[in-house]
């Protein structure tokens, strides 16, 4: 159900990890627990963010959302696509829809598996 | 946190795949496919709401008119029965106790249909007036409402009642048999949309809801959760209280003047608070206005001119049917101009928005 080849957070941002490079976003279970997306504040390019540290925001038409680095490390690419098309993070969460790109200098130690990751919504859901 | 209490729709928005929320003590459904494309449902074809939840008080006896004529600002003495009318209740100081609806169910008897979240207020609120003959009850839990909005509600609604429905004008109702269960059929709304409100036993409820889902089938008609409820009046300028509307801000302030009766016969509670205010002139103003810059503002948002703070946000949202994100909110009088240029707060950042004309969104009457 969720990409075994990614990594997630508590917050429900995933992480794709190539190398030194990491592409961001929400997972599924994030947007659809937001509802239409409508808004998508993105941070600026080669701003150094911290693992945990909010760089960025998501908004649907009822929430507020931070979204929070998995990593820390500089921002190497944003997707403007969401400046016009919010719409992309619920139509394709782990694809059109991601968020940022990072060279990452440290992981955060609290990363999940697809399977720890699917444990932990399963106890959000009771 | 105590048990939510559950409408008799509850089972069937299950089934229909809602999303449920707590909402003023009860569990109802915020969306079911989702709130952009409910909307667009109800501004293009029609919707169906639960609104089971609202709060609806008897008043009946000799006294009645009296009572409701001291409670509200809006003058109930020229409803006729079968007619219904919109008024704040105002405390003395002017500042709104709720916003409900008055219905004119016969000579002696009349319905005020309340918000939730103020329901039991309100019915305190209430019974602290009531004097001479009257009798004031409380049927909220045993009456359910069902809303259906849009511009083919009359086309839907018609195949399942036996009443003539093009006889029945704005703010007028009739009783009816719809789907074989006793309604009060009622020509308003909450969503800047033509359509009614059902008003029936909580029982007979699920055989309405039923029922119209099925007679709305080919007409566009989908189930429509409080989310779009809320996006759809806030486009109408609809206010909401909570938001717009609180024991701080008057009826005068909240644009509300044409519903605030000061040339009634009778003395109302607040009345003396309002003339004053009439008087001296409002200080603050309800205003609309549109982002310039990326920006969705929200409710307790700062409202500033030139970084001085003039206001704050009560509604604010991305609104659907105009594309645009959009803003409700009290600013001081001076500033409430239309093409002023204002500045919202949003996440410590000023940007540009500016003063436009509402309601935001109006249908086309044909």
């Amino acid at each position: 159900m969720y990409p075994s080849h990614l990594k997630y957070t508590r917050e429900h941002e995933w992480i794709s990890i190539e190398g030194d490079k990491a592409v961001i976003g929400i997972t599924d279970y994030a947007q659809k627990a937001l509802g239409d997306v409508v808004f998508v504040e993105l941070p600026e390019l080669e701003r150094r963010v911290e693992a945990g540290e909010a760089f960025g925001v998501v908004e649907s038409v009822k929430a507020v959302s931070d979204i929070n680095a998995p990593c820390s490390g500089i921002i190497t690419a944003v997707n403007e696509a969401l400046l016009d098309s919010p719409e992309l993070i619920n139509q394709d969460p782990y694809g059109d829809g991601w968020i940022i790109e990072m060279e990452i200098s440290e992981l955060s130690e609290d990363l999940l598996s697809a399977e720890e990751y699917e444990d932990l919504i399963a106890r959000e859901a009771e | 946190m105590g048990e939510l209490k559950k409408t008799t729709l509850y089972e069937l928005h299950k089934k229909l795949g809602a999303k449920m929320v707590e909402f003023s003590g009860w569990e109802m459904p915020v969306q079911y496919t989702g709130i952009i494309e409910e909307h667009k449902a109800v501004r293009s074809a029609a919707g169906l709401f639960d609104v089971s939840h609202m709060g609806e008080i008897l008043v009946k006896g000799p006294g009645a008119l009296a009572l409701i004529q001291k409670l509200i600002t809006n003058d109930a003495a020229k409803l006729t029965v079968g007619q219904a009318l919109y008024s704040p209740m105002c405390y003395s100081s002017g500042g709104i106790v709720d916003d409900l609806l008055v219905y004119r169910l016969g000579d002696d008897e009349y319905w005020l249909v309340v918000n939730a979240s103020n329901k039991d207020k309100d019915f305190g609120w209430i019974k602290d007036h009531q004097e001479g003959k009257v009798t004031v009850e409380d049927i909220s839990d045993k009456t359910g409402q069902i809303a259906l909005q849009g511009p083919r509600s009359q086309e839907i609604l018609s195949q399942i009642t036996d009443i003539n429905l093009g006889e029945i004008k704005y703010f007028r109702f009739v009783w009816a048999e719809t789907a074989g269960v006793k309604t009060l059929v009622s020509r308003t709304g909450y969503t800047g949309e033509d359509g009614f409100e059902l008003y029936m036993n909580a029982e007979g409820a699920p055989k309405v809801w039923q029922a119209l889902l099925e007679a709305g089938k080919d007409y566009g008609l989908v189930p429509v959760g409080l989310g779009a409820r809320d996006t759809l009046r806030f486009e109408a300028r609809l206010p909401l209280y909570g938001h717009e509307l609180n024991e701080e801000y008057t009826p005068l302030e909240a644009g509300l003047g044409s519903f605030v009766a000061l040339s009634k016969a009778e003395d109302f509670i607040g009345k003396e608070a309002l003339s004053k205010q009439k008087a001296e002139g409002i200080t603050r103003k309800l205003v609309g206005f549109e982002m310039l810059d990326r920006g969705i503002p929200r409710a307790g948002y700062r409202i500033e001119k030139n970084n001085i703070s003039i206001g704050e946000v009560t509604s604010g949202s991305f609104a659907p049917s105009l594309g645009k994100n959009l803003g409700l909110g009290y600013v001081k009088s001076a500033e409430a101009v239309l093409d002023n240029e204002i500045t919202v707060i949003i996440r410590d950042k000023g940007l540009r928005a500016r003063i436009i004309k509402t309601p935001f969104y109006k249908r086309e009457v044909k």
